[in-house]
């Protein structure tokens, strides 16, 4: 069960928000211009990492805003939450799950 | 191969079994195969079987990064069936029905496929529109289905409560689907395909291919390269990253999917019963146990976790369709990694690179499928042309706008 | 005579309050305090089950929620429950319980016969037999189902209910033994928001079948005392009879509360039977102590053998002694207290010692407390008799162990407590994603490295601190640190009470005992796992098929597949695999915990969301006006919507004609508040209407409407509804009652993310307002009545929207159609439909005005073939497919979904296409779904060319009417074609344009 950091609300649970795939897909500006491939990439083809992947969730049972969740898909750590518009944000440079002993 | 029946059984009895031979070899990876699999999952080894059963070709190697189906053939809710709505669906769905009805004698080995009927509820007037629309193709596919009435559901299912949240108005009934044992597929391909001589490769993992003028040529493991004429990759929940290391990329997303098992407790469920409204998915197994399908998460994740929710999801309608199970407990719960198309139909066939084919993107239906897929596979890797049964799967579905929609034509009014 | 095993003064029980209570028919009395198990002991009653596989008699094994035999059936009737652990039972009085898995009783079951031929049925045996023949499968199953399945599933309503709330905290302390007691101490003295949960009665853990003394005090005072300081805190909340059984990401657990299980069914006092606690936490600290681990040796199944620990709490915390003769096989010092204690409560006791030279402190202990101690040797097979063990035969090892040599002796004991060791509970370490690590020393897994999703701590017995004064101290440092570490300064551990410490001896790992025929070829059976009947045998037999993996392992032998979930089976399993295979234990592997901890009620899962609260249901404000007049009605989504109005008597065809009828020769009048509807305001709003719909939005004014299709990305239609202008840069939109949420989702996802800086605003306003519908020729006259102003078409035109009262009511009026005759959709407050609707149907009575529900309307749109969005078309439909290019403008540009049209596939000829069917006789009303076929064959296979999407009777055309999605539909108007149906039968139907009504 995720803890979600809305950039507006703050940390809430999981079941408040909607996951809506990858994040950063640029609808083309000229569809008319792109070859079926092409259209068809943008329509359907996804990066599907496993690892770091950049997505959209939306608040939907909250402030219904939609916002960029930086996630790694291996461990489902939650690496940054950010607004729409605002750029990538950097890769980690470790594993979450190596870094901590237990104690 | 020891062959397996209740004689081999008694012999081996006189001696405390200690002569069973291993059910399939441990070889060390040669340094080439006609042909590679990736994946040692249900579907793989049943294409490696087929590979040398049906098409001669036995100088097959599958590679497993794992163990032998611990992917999602470990993992489903082990429902067979061939329902479906639409002709190319119902031709690789039916195709792996007929297999599965004589599987355990062609392998010799129990998977213990008991058609029990399966029974898929509906609660609306669009569900009645849906099993109405579905029912007659399937029928017309040459495949059985009946409608049944809410009365003939309450005679099988006798603690159904019909009347629940969104009323039982009717059902659909496949008396030939019914359940499997799911660990028993992959033992059972795994023992008869080694027996054909095919080298069965556990603990390796593919780390990349060698691609040569565009054509594959081997695969990089855990183990060494090992080259290949042709690689077929069928690996549930990792086919993205495959791809990746090929160079290309699929329509598909990689969500949880999970499951869960109640304690067992003596017969009372006999068929199996889904609802796609009150959203419940049930059988019992020959445990005893409750077996009881989950939804999917709808976040990207490899982690084979799910979250809680997802089972309040899952326990609250089967709860609400079946109350007196509110005294059941659930003893164990588990996640997958499915791959999800857009349209729910699998990828099967060619890529953009030569002699490279992928298997993949059979969402939360594989199980069902594994002996079609399989053999399907195994013939359009053999031939280096697509088997016609496949040939609707192909990648190019998703640019010409050829999909086989099978969740939209399902699904719309949810 | 009654409690014979009760000793005559200690325990925790309540002397004062004896209890009756039933088992398998016979009445015995414990006291208030007891669990079942501890009960039965007390009677003498070993005996109490089954095993799931041989059908061999079992006996209780353990105390706790690791018991893999004493499974019993609880209560009758409504109330049973299958497979209840009669360790964790607590008694009440008129309790009743029978023993499973057993026909026709528990000491002479007919299904033991299987373990008559058990050589028969190793691992696995099922796989390699039942195949022939071929059709014989099924009759074999049946018989395998019947023998499986151990208790009964309830047959009737659970009367009880059940309760779930959330609850966060800074600190989750799981235990509450000395490790967890003391970290919840030093959290909650920081002031931080601490919840310490324990699946016992009462708090304590191991201290309370302990004898110690800390502080200076008995272990129970001490425990008193820290519960009352505790209780007193107003930060900490004290959970008893609550099982942590979930660990989730980010700290999310699930507890398990058993609110007044323990007080009977009959006696719960209107509270929830369990509850289901989700807990958010900052940190957790895990202090859920070990399981004490079994020793493998021949028939270490028999009822009257049980873990040394748990002779221990049935001493100690129950004051029952299971047996008068005891012997004690063990291979670590830990043992030896419970040699002790049973001999002090006046047992005959007598040890056997795998280990060669056992020296610590206990053992001199119990040498000088005159306990026989036979070292170097194991027991080699027990004698049982009667339902329980009567002697064991023992003999000494060899050098390695592996072997025993001289002569069997016979210890006459009726009891025998073993002890493997003790394994770490670190069940939910592993569900948190935690890795283990395996101590070599300890031949135990312990946790590692946590996931960093889940930040705390572990102290105590799970982290294999196995002295008391290690407990105390890690767990208060333990719990300090989760505080330090939920953001409170200043944390101090408390202190630990002073404790005698007694150093122990070392264990010998030895995890097959022999015996003097090879293990698994001789009459006795090493079990490994109880539960699922597993052996070593087992265990062997997949290591030479090759099922070496662990997870083949565990599925092959079924080993922790029960319902205890191999808890004192799992290490076992591997240490077995490791000896055969010459591993390490870590290189064989652990398998995945997966929650839930203990079974987890499917009911304490739902809570109060069944019957009526399962999901909510939907009502427009005109609902119990439909209710009063005798409507049927129909689940749309979530919304109840009338379907049908019948008259005393009328069938639903009857009522569906005459509404019909009504509709086109007078006034009908349908509930439409359902429809979706979207405020939309800004000023790109109209960027975002020619975004999404394929039409062209700049020509609309003020107070004008507009039919809209919209698509996804894919080119297919997903919802269709009309806008209309309120103003400059103002919009309101209407959606299918279905697809509200998804359009305003849609909405929503392409202007926050694609087109974050248009300025355009969307609210949902499908509840603010009521819709009445008026339609047919006297509709015109009927609003008249209850307006002050011309309706006609140049005052008030086609497609166009006004502002006025009717009837004194504010309202919205649309002069827009779904039934291709003049209609008008009143739109007012919610608050006011009701009376609107009551008043129209007053003022209708003149003008013979006929409500109608949900299958009239689709009979009205079907006459003058206006598609349903969702029944017409499934997500494979384009505008083009379903004939209405008019509708896609080749001129303004782009808009979602218009890419998708050029493709190959979309863009070819011959495609689904939507038209009219008319069937050879009028009267013959189509299924819905059957499909069109060519050609017409005796039998399937058929090859179909598309299905009947609508179908209805229809008064109005007279005749029966369908529309249908058929290849290449559109140059087939004309044919004719052949439906073939369900039965077998076939009809004739010709193929036309779909607008049957002009």
């Amino acid at each position: 069960m995720l803890l979600i950091d809305c950039p507006w609300c703050g940390p809430r649970d999981q079941t408040e928000f909607h996951p809506h795939g990858e994040a950063h897909i640029v609808r083309p500006g000229d569809p008319d211009s792109l070859s079926q491939e092409e259209w068809g990439d943008y329509v359907f083809f996804r990066t599907n990492p496993k690892g770091i992947h950049y997505e959209r969730w939306v608040h939907a049972h909250g402030c219904r805003r939609w916002f960029n969740v930086m996630r790694d898909t291996v461990t489902d750590h939650i690496h940054a939450t950010y607004k729409p518009g605002e750029p990538k944000p950097a890769l980690p440079s470790t594993r979450p799950d190596d870094e901590k002993p237990g104690s | 191969m020891n062959r397996y029946s209740i004689f081999s059984l008694l012999r081996n009895a006189v001696n405390y079994h200690q002569d069973w031979q291993r059910a399939w070899r441990s070889p060390d990876p040669k340094r080439a195969y006609d042909v590679v699999i990736v994946g040692g999952g249900g579907h793989g080894l049943a294409t490696a079987y087929y590979l040398a059963s049906e098409c001669g070709i036995r100088n097959v190697a599958v590679v497993e990064k794992g163990w032998l189906g611990g992917g999602n053939t470990g993992r489903n809710t082990t429902i067979v069936r061939s329902n479906y709505l639409y002709d190319e669906s119902a031709g690789i769905y039916e195709h792996a029905l007929k297999l599965w009805e004589g599987l355990s004698q062609e392998l010799n080995y129990n998977v213990m496929f008991s058609p029990r009927g399966l029974l898929h509820l509906a609660h609306n007037v669009h569900d009645m529109q849906e099993i109405g629309r579905r029912g007659s193709a399937i029928r017309l596919n040459g495949i059985d289905s009946e409608f049944v009435s809410p009365t003939q559901v309450k005679k099988m299912v006798p603690f159904i409560n019909l009347d629940c949240r969104y009323p039982v108005m009717g059902a659909l009934l496949q008396r030939r689907g019914g359940t499997a044992r799911h660990d028993a597929v992959a033992w059972g391909y795994a023992r008869s395909a080694d027996a054909l001589g095919v080298d069965i490769i556990q603990n390796c993992e593919v780390t990349g291919f060698r691609i040569e003028n565009n054509t594959v040529t081997g695969v990089d493991t855990s183990r060494g390269m090992i080259g290949a004429e042709k690689v077929g990759c069928v690996v549930a929940g990792h086919c993205g990253v495959l791809a990746g290391m090929a160079g290309f990329r699929l329509p598909v997303e990689s969500v949880p999917l999970q499951a869960l098992v109640s304690e067992p407790v003596k017969p009372i469920l006999d068929c199996v019963v889904m609802s796609g409204s009150v959203h419940a998915y049930i059988s019992q197994s020959d445990k005893g146990e409750l077996v009881i399908g989950a939804g999917s998460d709808l976040y990207n994740s490899y982690s084979q976790r799910g979250s809680f929710d997802i089972i309040e999801e899952t326990v609250g309608p089967v709860v609400e369709l079946y109350p007196i199970f509110s005294r059941m407990k659930m003893l164990r719960q588990w996640g997958g990694i499915v791959d999800v198309t857009v349209d729910r139909s699998p990828i099967l066939g060619k890529t953009p690179v030569n002699n490279l084919f992928f298997n993949c993107g059979w969402g939360t239906g594989g199980f069902k499928a594994t002996p079609g897929s399989g053999n399907v596979f195994a013939h359009s890797i053999a031939r280096g042309e697509i088997h016609p049964i496949a040939e609707p799967f192909s990648i190019d579905r998703f640019n010409t706008g050829a999909l086989i929609d099978e969740g939209a034509a399902a699904a719309v009014a949810h | 005579m009654t409690q014979i095993h009760r000793l005559p003064r200690g325990g925790r029980i309540n002397r004062d309050t004896p209890l009756q209570f039933r088992y398998d028919n016979r009445e015995y009395q414990g006291y208030e305090g007891d669990t079942l198990a501890s009960a039965l002991l007390a009677n003498g009653v070993h005996l109490v089950g089954r095993s799931f596989k041989y059908h061999r008699p079992r006996g209780i094994y353990s105390a706790g929620s690791e018991e893999p035999n004493a499974l019993v059936q609880l209560e009758s009737g409504a109330h049973t429950e299958p497979n209840r652990r009669a360790t964790e039972v607590e008694l009440y009085d008129g309790l009743c319980a029978a023993s499973q898995n057993c026909w026709p009783s528990v000491k002479f079951d007919l299904g033991a016969v299987s373990s008559g031929v058990s050589r028969l049925l190793p691992a696995g045996f099922y796989y390699k037999t039942f195949m022939w023949p071929a059709s014989f499968w099924m009759t074999y199953e049946k018989f395998i189902r019947k023998a499986a399945g151990l208790g009964r599933s309830p047959e009737e309503i659970d009367p009880d209910h059940y309760d779930k709330l959330h609850a966060h905290c800074d600190v989750l302390v799981v235990g509450a033994g000395p490790a967890g007691l003391q970290a919840a101490l030093s959290a909650g003295r920081s002031g931080a928001r601490v919840i310490l949960a324990d699946e016992k009665p009462e708090f304590g853990g191991s201290l309370l079948s302990d004898p110690a003394v800390l502080g200076g005090r008995p272990a129970a005072e001490w425990v008193d005392a820290v519960v009352a300081e505790l209780g007193d805190l107003p930060e900490v909340t004290l959970l008893t009879r609550t099982t942590v059984t979930g660990y989730y990401d980010y700290n999310f657990l699930v507890a398990n509360e058993r609110v007044s299980e323990h007080l009977g069914p009959r006696n719960r006092g209107g509270q929830p039977k369990e509850r289901l606690w989700k807990i958010r936490a900052r940190q957790v600290v895990l202090a859920t102590g070990a399981i004490e681990r079994p020793l493998v040796f021949a028939d270490n199944d028999r009822p009257g053998i049980m873990l040394a620990g748990a002779l221990r709490t049935y001493i100690n915390r129950f004051a029952v002694l299971p047996g008068r003769r005891v012997g004690v096989l063990t291979n670590n010092d830990s043992a030896y207290l419970a040699a002790l204690e049973a001999a002090d409560a006046g047992a005959d006791v007598e040890v056997i010692d795998v280990r060669k030279d056992p020296d610590g402190a206990l053992v001199a202990k119990a040498r000088d407390a005159g306990i026989g101690i036979r070292q170097d040797s194991t027991v080699a097979g027990v004698r049982y008799r009667g339902g329980r063990i009567r002697a064991a035969a023992v003999m000494k090892l060899s050098d390695s162990g592996s072997d025993v040599r001289g002569r069997r002796d016979t210890v006459h004991c009726d009891l025998l407590a073993v002890s493997g060791g003790w394994n770490p509970t670190v069940h939910l370490f592993s569900q948190g994603k935690g890795k283990l690590r395996y101590l070599e020393d300890q031949h135990c897994f312990v946790p590692g490295a946590r996931s960093a999703n889940n930040p705390g701590h572990e102290a105590g017995a799970c982290k294999a601190a196995w002295t008391l004064p290690a407990c105390l101290a890690r767990g208060a440092e333990a719990g300090a640190a989760a505080a330090r570490d939920a953001g409170f300064g200043g944390v101090v551990a408390a202190d630990s009470p002073a404790v005698d410490e007694v150093p122990e001896g070392g264990m010998r790992p030895l995890w097959i005992l022999p015996t003097d025929h090879p293990v698994g070829r001789g009459p006795g059976k090493h079990f490994h796992e109880l539960h699922n009947d597993s052996t070593v045998a087992d265990i062997a037999l997949a290591a030479r098929e090759g099922f070496v993996s662990v997870e083949h392992l565990k599925r092959y032998t079924t080993t922790g597949m029960g319902t205890d979930q191999g808890k004192t089976s799992n290490l076992n399993a591997l240490s077995v695999m490791a000896d055969i295979r010459g591993l390490p234990v870590p290189e064989v592997g652990v398998t995945t915990f997966r929650p839930p901890f203990t079974p987890l009620t499917f009911g304490a899962i739902v809570g109060h969301d069944r019957r009526e609260l399962f999901l909510q249901k939907r009502k427009t404000p005109m609902h119990p006006w439909h209710e009063t007049n005798g409507a049927m009605f129909e689940d749309v989504g979530d919304w109840k919507r009338p379907y049908y109005f019948p008259l005393p008597g009328e069938s639903m065809h009857d009522a569906v004609q005459r509404e019909c009828r009504a509709a086109r020769t007078a006034v009908g009048m349908l509930d439409a508040s359902t429809l979706g509807k979207i405020d939309i305001r800004g000023k790109d709003a109209l960027r975002l209407l020619n975004m999404v719909y394929t039409n062209a939005w700049d020509t609309l004014r003020p107070g004008r409407c507009r039919y809209g299709l919209m698509l996804n990305e894919h080119g297919m239609v997903f919802d269709d509804g009309v806008t209309t202008c309120l103003g400059e840069h103002h919009y309101h939109m209407t959606t299918t009652t279905g697809g509200a949420a998804r359009v305003m989702n849609w909405l929503e996802e392409w202007l926050q993310t694609e087109w974050p800086s248009w300025e355009v605003y969307c609210t949902s306003v499908t509840e603010q307002w009521a819709v009445a519908t008026l339609t047919g020729p006297g509709a015109r006259d009927l609003l008249s009545s209850l307006c002050d102003r011309p309706l006609d078409d140049d005052a008030f035109p086609f497609m166009s929207m006004q502002a006025f009262p009717v009837a004194g009511i504010p309202a919205r009026v649309f002069r827009i159609s779904f039934t291709g005759d003049i209609a008008f959709e009143i739109n007012v407050r919610a608050r006011h439909g009701l009376a609107l609707w009551e008043t129209l149907i007053d003022a209708g009575k003149k003008h013979a005005l006929c409500p109608y529900g949900t299958e009239t309307m689709h009979v009205l749109r079907a006459e003058k073939g206006f598609i349903i969005a969702g029944q017409d078309t499934d997500g494979t439909v384009t505008p083009m497919d379903l004939g209405m290019d008019w509708i896609v403008s080749k001129k303004k540009g782009d808009f979602l979904g218009r890419r998708s049209h050029a493709r190959t596939d979309t863009a070819r000829e011959g495609r689904k296409q939507l038209v009219g069917l008319l069937t050879e006789d009028p009267v013959f009303v189509l299924p819905e779904g059957t499909h069109v076929v060519e050609p017409l064959r005796d039998s399937p296979p058929m090859n179909m060319l598309g299905h009947v999407t609508s179908s209805y009777m229809s008064p109005n055309v007279g005749r029966s009417i369908a529309m249908a999605l058929i290849k290449d539909g559109f140059n087939r108007k004309g044919e004719t074609l052949s439906v073939s149906l369900m039965d077998g039968g076939s009809h004739r139907v010709t193929v036309t344009d779909p607008v049957f009504l002009s």
